[in-house]
């Protein structure tokens, strides 16, 4: 190798390359500071956004209010199994807006994790939930315990196997996997609608016109444990994703497949040293990356959804794999930060949409789009948190004067 | 000569790193229309002399003057506007646009305010092509064109923006040896135009050949300024080393026992295509130390690369311990019994964002103790790591400490430690002391003669003369991928020295 001369300044060298890597430094550097900072940051933005357009700092207090209530976590303050109490039934149906959050920020987590970017979520969901409602349709009358476990398990492994189409085409042919992911959720999605659109082999026997799907047999319907089927229940799904935070976790921090894929994410020339083989990394965590996002997809067949409509009833569930991005950005790629980050824009999600959809605070119209804007913000300032580093950081060298001094500490990887 | 043809001149210059001082009171002056050549050692401070220059770093004393008036530059684009342009040894260019865009990048013509011009850039690209005899095509894409033609285009950015100042960093590193005669003849072409040109180099042929006065740097001090005639490869050679006293290591003579590693007529080529090592065959005995001499880039590291499974073999083979691993991985590599302490431990040799107890495990995380059938045990890396770090004297954290929070000589004795305590029969150490102060490396040099008497063979692959002089029992040197000599026993720095840069071939036959 031809080494530039002197090299006085060694930490600064290894540390830039991908994109993925800098994120992943980034999400390393602040602790658990920047992502609140980054979510206050946000909430601030769209208070004054609102003050400012309704003329009126009530008005956005009120709507934040709402917001906060739609989520249904002021729950907390009045606990109660009743769902006939408003803030109990929001909590559910914010946390079933969770669920599959959970499972596609942990799939994006675990894909950064190796140093890989994928940003086929949406498309690994839409494989999940294809397979699960073609053999929750097609198997009626199984065993409902296997029938459930056989549609999860294959629709997950089918995520999986569709994820791994870009973790082959970057170990072979150095395929960038932004690109091929974001082309196989092109292709899912145009082979859902045509699964599903009138005519398909998957849509719906009994109304021939409509493009929707059949809906999965009762057998195979995940049960609910919160409310009941009529009204939106909240299913056990939740604790197959909270699970899956497990799983992650373990997989990472325990077992020597983690071990490869953290040592690739951070550093590939050293992983290759070390005798870890980096390509089969690449193809085996963009695989378990789908698997997680897939398996989102088979929770939302078998869960709250159990027919899949092309058009419109599409659109909140195919916005899933990006959210999923914003949520693990802003956990920083680590379990736990994951469920919380989930957490959070599930109940923006649904606290936004339904708290000021069905409130006069402003009008709807414009609540809808406000929905958005929040939404926005957060994914702007989860984006803006090297920004946010920076400023952090710089405060911090104002005070204690030169860098170098100060001590690294060591930070458990979660 | 009077002094007012004098283009640039250079003071005093001071500058320090932590720990290191780069450049001591380094004076530097340059004639227009001459080509002045800046010789010395890898480390010797010639690429911070002109970092300095180029205003990629400040000074912290000294003076420089451009044409007679005192200039002080806070960055690379101020220094461009003063007439001075540099090629880097690693090209900035975008491969994905022209020769033509990428000249006038940051300096476009624009039509109507806003848009580029490409018609009127393509022209003037072509003009100056045309000019200099450049033979470059200025509609061509970047990437598609040769790395001498890549460099044709970094000089042609410099000329575009009217340097009359060009520095050249180690041009010929990059090259195959007939473009870098045709790079030559370019830069005659420039000087007769009235340029002046700072040639980089540790070639000292090169230097002979193109150079009108020599700079020579040693250890961040100036040593001489010398005018081509007169100047033999021997006496620069002499000044580049130096005469000082060796860092001589106590060692008992070897008691070289089996062949633990064979290597016969390999070629490999990098990842560029070029053969870079050209049929090398040696052997290396339990309990010796052989060492490879050589100047940078003349096909070290692919050697090693090849050793140890991270490169692909063109042709020939490798045995270790009786097992032939010619095109096997890394991982066999290591399995059957090879310890590699990586040039660059920062690139490679460490994970630096992970904990010194999982860096320690960075070859063996799947083994036992470590590992079970796939599942890891912390606790166990832990207490290993903290075993070695006693052991070796790692400082400066626990196991639990960021490998990338360690000071250089820490992050090196974590790696020697790792590598050791696999219990290597062959030990490729290569640059082992680069960049550690004069403890750390006597803690090296011991630790891999205490490692050659526990009968491990050794192959240490070193630019420092001096290391290689003070350790090896039998030394190699290499030049442009071939083995070129072979000592046992004292040989002189200066025969070496000869060899390394390709002057020594009549005397080996």
């Amino acid at each position: 190798m031809t080494d530039p001369g002197p090299s006085p300044a060694p930490e600064q060298a290894a540390e830039t390359g991908t994109l993925a890597a800098r994120i992943a430094l980034k999400q390393r550097a602040g602790g658990i500071v920047v992502p609140i900072v980054t979510v206050v940051f946000a909430f601030l933005m769209s208070f004054i956004i609102v003050a400012a357009t309704q003329h009126s700092v009530h008005t956005a207090l009120v709507v934040f209010k709402e917001i906060f209530e739609g989520s249904g976590l002021n729950w907390l303050a009045h606990p109660t199994t009743n769902l006939f109490n408003i803030s109990a039934y929001n909590l559910s149906q914010t946390l079933l807006q969770t669920t599959p959050l959970i499972l596609t920020g942990l799939a994006v987590a675990f894909a950064f994790r190796c140093g890989m970017f994928n940003i086929g979520g949406n498309g690994q969901y839409l494989v999940g939930l294809i397979v699960a409602n073609w053999l929750g349709v097609d198997l009626a009358g199984l065993n409902p315990f296997l029938h459930i476990l056989l549609c999860i398990s294959a629709g997950t492994a089918a995520a999986a196997a569709y994820a791994g189409i870009a973790g082959v085409l970057k170990a072979t042919v150095g395929a960038h996997e932004v690109i091929s992911t974001i082309m196989l959720n092109w292709i899912a999605y145009w082979t859902a609608s045509w699964l599903f659109g009138a005519g398909g082999a998957l849509q719906n026997s009994q109304s021939p016109t409509n493009p929707v799907s059949n809906q999965v047999s009762p057998g195979a319907r995940l049960p609910d444990f919160w409310g009941n089927q009529g009204f939106q229940g909240l299913h056990v799904g939740l604790f197959i994703a909270l699970a899956a935070v497990v799983v992650f976790w373990i997989l990472l921090n325990r077992t020597t497949l983690g071990y490869e894929v953290r040592a690739v994410g951070f550093n590939p020339d050293a992983a290759a040293y070390g005798g870890i083989n980096v390509k089969k990394n690449f193809i085996r965590a963009m695989a378990i990356s789908g698997a997680f996002a897939g398996l989102a997809g088979t929770l939302d067949m078998l869960g709250g959804a159990q027919n899949y409509q092309v058009g419109q009833l599409d659109i909140p569930f195919i916005q899933v794999g990006f959210i999923g991005i914003a949520v693990a950005l802003l956990g920083r790629n680590t379990a736990v930060g994951t469920l919380l980050g989930a957490l959070l824009f599930g109940g923006l999600l649904y606290g936004s949409f339904h708290g000021l959809g069905s409130s006069s605070v402003i009008d709807p119209t414009l609540a809808s789009n406000l929905t958005y804007i929040i939404q926005g913000l957060v994914v702007l300032f989860v984006g803006a948190d090297v920004f946010i580093l920076y400023v952090w950081n710089s405060r911090k060298k104002v005070r204690r004067g030169p860098p170098g001094a100060a001590p690294d500490r060591a930070e458990a990887a979660t | 000569m009077a002094d007012d043809d004098l283009v640039l001149e250079m003071r005093g210059i001071r500058k320090e790193f932590p720990g290191v001082v780069a450049n001591d009171e380094v004076s530097f002056e340059v004639r227009r229309g001459e080509v002045h050549a800046l010789l010395g050692e890898n480390g010797a401070g010639k690429s911070t002399l002109m970092n300095i220059l180029y205003g990629l770093y400040r000074p912290d004393g000294g003076e420089i003057r451009l044409n007679g008036k005192p200039v002080s530059f806070s960055s690379a684009r101020e220094a461009i506007h003063a007439g001075i342009g540099m090629v880097h040894q690693h090209f900035m260019l975008i491969p994905v646009m022209t020769v033509a865009e990428n000249v006038v990048l940051g300096t476009e013509p624009v039509r109507e305010g806003v848009l580029l011009d490409e018609r009127v850039a393509a022209r003037r690209v072509a003009d100056m092509a045309k000019t200099f005899n450049f033979a470059v095509d200025p509609d061509a894409l970047v990437g598609d064109i040769s790395v001498g033609q890549q460099q044709r285009v970094e000089i042609m950015k410099a000329l575009y923006r009217n340097a009359d100042v060009l520095i050249l960093d180690e041009p010929t590193a990059v090259l195959t040896p007939q473009e870098a005669s045709d790079l030559f003849e370019i830069l005659r072409t420039l000087q007769r135009e009235g340029m002046s040109i700072i040639f980089i180099s540790h070639k000292l042929n090169e230097v002979l050949e193109i150079a009108d006065r020599i700079t020579v740097l040693r250890r961040g001090k100036t040593i001489e300024t010398v005018p081509r005639q007169g100047a033999t490869e021997a006496s620069l050679a002499r000044a580049m080393v130096g005469r000082d006293v060796l860092l001589r290591v106590e060692k008992q003579p070897a008691g070289a026992g089996d062949v633990l590693l064979t290597v016969r007529d390999l070629h490999v080529r990098d990842d560029r295509g070029i053969e870079k090592v050209r049929g090398v065959s040696f052997e290396v005995r339990a309990g010796e130390i052989v060492g490879i001499a050589g100047v940078d880039g003349n096909g070290q590291s692919e050697l090693i690369d090849a050793i140890t499974g991270l490169q692909k073999i063109e042709s020939g083979t490798v045995t270790i311990a009786g097992r032939e691993l010619s095109h096997a991985s890394a991982r066999a590599a290591l399995d059957a019994g090879i310890g590699h302490i990586p040039e660059d431990r920062q690139r490679r040799g460490l994970v630096l964002e992970f904990s010194i107890a999982e860096n320690i495990a960075l070859h063996d995380y799947a083994k036992p103790p470590t590992a079970r059938s796939g599942w890891l045990f912390p606790g166990r890396m832990v207490q290993r790591a903290r075993t070695l770090i006693k052991e070796f004297d790692v400082r400066g954290g626990g196991p639990l400490t960021r490998a990338g929070g360690l000071s250089g000589g820490n992050q090196q004795k974590l790696v020697a430690a790792r590598e050791i305590d696999r219990d290597p029969k062959v030990l490729i150490a290569a640059q082992p002391t680069r960049g550690l102060d004069v403890g750390a490396i006597e803690y090296l040099h011991r630790r891999l003669v205490a490692e050659r008497d526990e009968g491990r063979a050794i192959l240490l692959v070193s630019l420092e003369l001096e290391e290689i002089l003070s350790l090896s029992d039998r030394i190699l040197v290499v030049f442009e991928g071939k083995v070129v000599g072979e000592h046992t026993g004292r040989v002189s720095e200066e025969t070496i020295g000869l060899e390394m840069l390709g002057g020594g071939e009549k005397a080996v036959a």
